[in-house]
């Protein structure tokens, strides 16, 4: 039975959209993107190698927590031995990469850009979406959405310990402090994006001051709630950012430690 | 000086329809609605459509204008090429009634279905006093026109009928907030039923109620993201539920 635009109540018109400008680019753009990112990312997770010389380490490595770690890699240490699954040794990088992933999965801007993208529900306003059912994030395994404030806080340590790295790269490869590095600013920019991400998040602002019915009564909280709101506007710029900034901080590392770069010292 | 335009406009009822093709004089400055109304006295003496104010402030001109949901009077001719056919067609998540005009009644029965504002008991009219830091978020939302285009372009009931029985829709997702939000509103059960009765958890954020609004409200950022945050203080988050129970109210007011 027809349903949706083509429902018996509804002008009889046969197209999906009567849309003429190229509602189409955006979401191919989202999908080619994203594609690419998932691609490259899933190849470094598994590539468990030149994540890491002295002083700079891949963020998709750190913290790097398992015995498996090369040397200096592990600023918090090793809690876990290494693991095997179906005879394969589990890369650093999967224990934790759950938690950034979590968060830009969850992610209100990622939302909006997986449905229009990937699940076409809908590929673009007023574009007839193919599929006949819909419950949107009312059920399994959508319903899980609402997690995205916990992958916020997790996202946070990252943040810190990412930070940490970038600041940990104001030394040379001798562990001395007072160097600056290419690597040092690729990092530094990288956890940049990540912070502007972060505290752009809608989660963030609702936890800053949103959740609030009187403003007035916490003024200091509805400043922050107002400088996170002006961050809130730019979220999808943000989100971007930080995920170009990450693959290629990543990619930067990966280079350096093949040897394919060097990381030019400017003192 | 007067050129000439071509126009595609949907024709037809409940029961049949279809595009028809017309040509029309078109004046500087003139808005779509501008040359609808040409088309219906020179050329269409029947054609139906519903206007009012032709200043973008009534919210009666909704329409589809080449396959996007947009107001009328507030759709510049000049903005589109001199060769270009424009296609308009009526709103396409309502029953139509006749040619532009569809039955938006879907609405209204969804505004009777929100609580209006509660004050607190004994509070007596000219009694409430307001900061204006409280009053500006609820503000936003009060600039509705209710033009209906972002019900109309909302996926979850363009395409699917049956969600309009359990989904209230973006318009009324920023009443529910205006609400939610208001200082001296004493109704706590708001959320929950912005959830389990007006079908907030269907909404997706994929923001097109956003893009459409004539307004310009956020919506989505202002009011919905904000609204299923909320929800998930007291649904999804075992610490807020936990310390709701101990201090025994809401949350932080």
């Amino acid at each position: 039975m027809a349903n949706g635009v083509f429902s018996s109540s509804r002008a009889q018109i046969s197209e999906k959209t009567l849309r003429t400008d190229k509602w189409w680019l955006q979401p191919l753009i989202t999908f080619s993107v994203l594609v690419s990112f998932i691609i490259y990312a899933t190849f470094r997770a598994f590539e468990n190698g030149n994540y890491f010389v002295e002083p700079l380490i891949s963020p998709f490595y750190s913290p790097c927590l398992s015995t498996e770690c090369v040397q200096g890699a592990s600023l918090l240490g090793t809690p876990f031995g290494i693991i095997h699954i179906f005879g394969m040794t589990l890369s650093p990088a999967l224990i934790i990469l759950i938690f950034p992933l979590g968060f830009r999965m969850t992610c209100y801007y990622y939302r909006k850009a997986y449905y229009r993208a990937f699940w076409f529900s809908p590929p673009a306003c007023a574009v007839a979406e193919p599929k006949e059912k819909y419950t949107g994030e009312t059920r399994f395994p959508l319903l899980f959405q609402n997690a995205h404030r916990w992958f916020f806080y997790a996202g946070l340590v990252f943040n810190v310990l990412l930070t940490v790295d970038a600041i940990l790269a104001f030394r040379n490869p001798e562990k001395q402090w007072g160097h600056l590095s290419v690597g040092t600013l690729v990092l530094l920019a990288n956890a940049t994006f990540l912070w502007l991400y972060s505290l752009s998040c809608h989660t963030c602002r609702h936890t800053v001051g949103g959740r609030l019915r009187n403003f007035s009564k916490h003024p200091l909280r509805y400043k922050a709630w107002t400088l996170v709101s002006v961050l809130n506007h730019k979220h999808q710029n943000f989100a971007w950012i930080s995920l170009f900034g990450v693959a290629f901080a990543d990619f930067y590392v990966r280079q350096v430690a093949t040897g394919a770069f060097t990381n030019f010292y400017f003192f | 000086m007067a050129r000439k335009l071509k126009l595609r406009i949907w024709r037809g009822d409940s029961t049949s329809g279809g595009l028809k093709d017309v040509t029309v004089d078109v004046n500087e400055g003139e808005v779509v609605l501008d040359v609808i109304h040409r088309v219906q006295a020179e050329q269409m003496g029947d054609l139906a459509v519903r206007w009012n104010c032709k200043a973008g402030k009534c919210g009666s001109c909704s329409m589809e204008i080449n396959g996007k949901p947009r107001l009328a009077c507030m759709t510049q001719c000049a903005s589109f090429d001199e060769d270009e056919t424009i296609t308009i067609t009526p709103l396409r998540a309502f029953p139509v009634i006749k040619d532009l005009v569809t039955d938006v009644s879907f609405n209204y029965k969804k505004a009777m279905e929100i609580p209006a504002f509660e004050p607190p008991v004994g509070m007596k009219p000219g009694e409430p006093r307001m900061e204006q830091i409280d009053v500006e978020r609820s503000q936003e939302f009060r600039k509705c026109i209710e033009c209906f285009l972002c019900q109309n372009t909302c996926h979850v009931i363009r395409d699917h009928e049956e969600n309009k029985k359990s989904f209230a829709g973006p318009r009324f997702f920023i009443r529910i907030a205006e609400l939610d939000m208001h200082p001296l509103d004493i109704l706590r059960n708001r959320k929950k039923t912005a959830q389990e009765e007006h079908g907030l958890g269907l909404c997706n954020i994929t923001k097109c109620c956003t893009e459409v609004c004539p307004e310009h409200i956020r919506i989505t950022d202002n009011a919905i993201i904000p609204m299923k945050e909320r929800v998930v203080d007291q649904k999804y988050d075992p610490v807020r539920w936990l310390g709701s129970k101990i201090r025994k109210r809401e949350g932080i007011l």
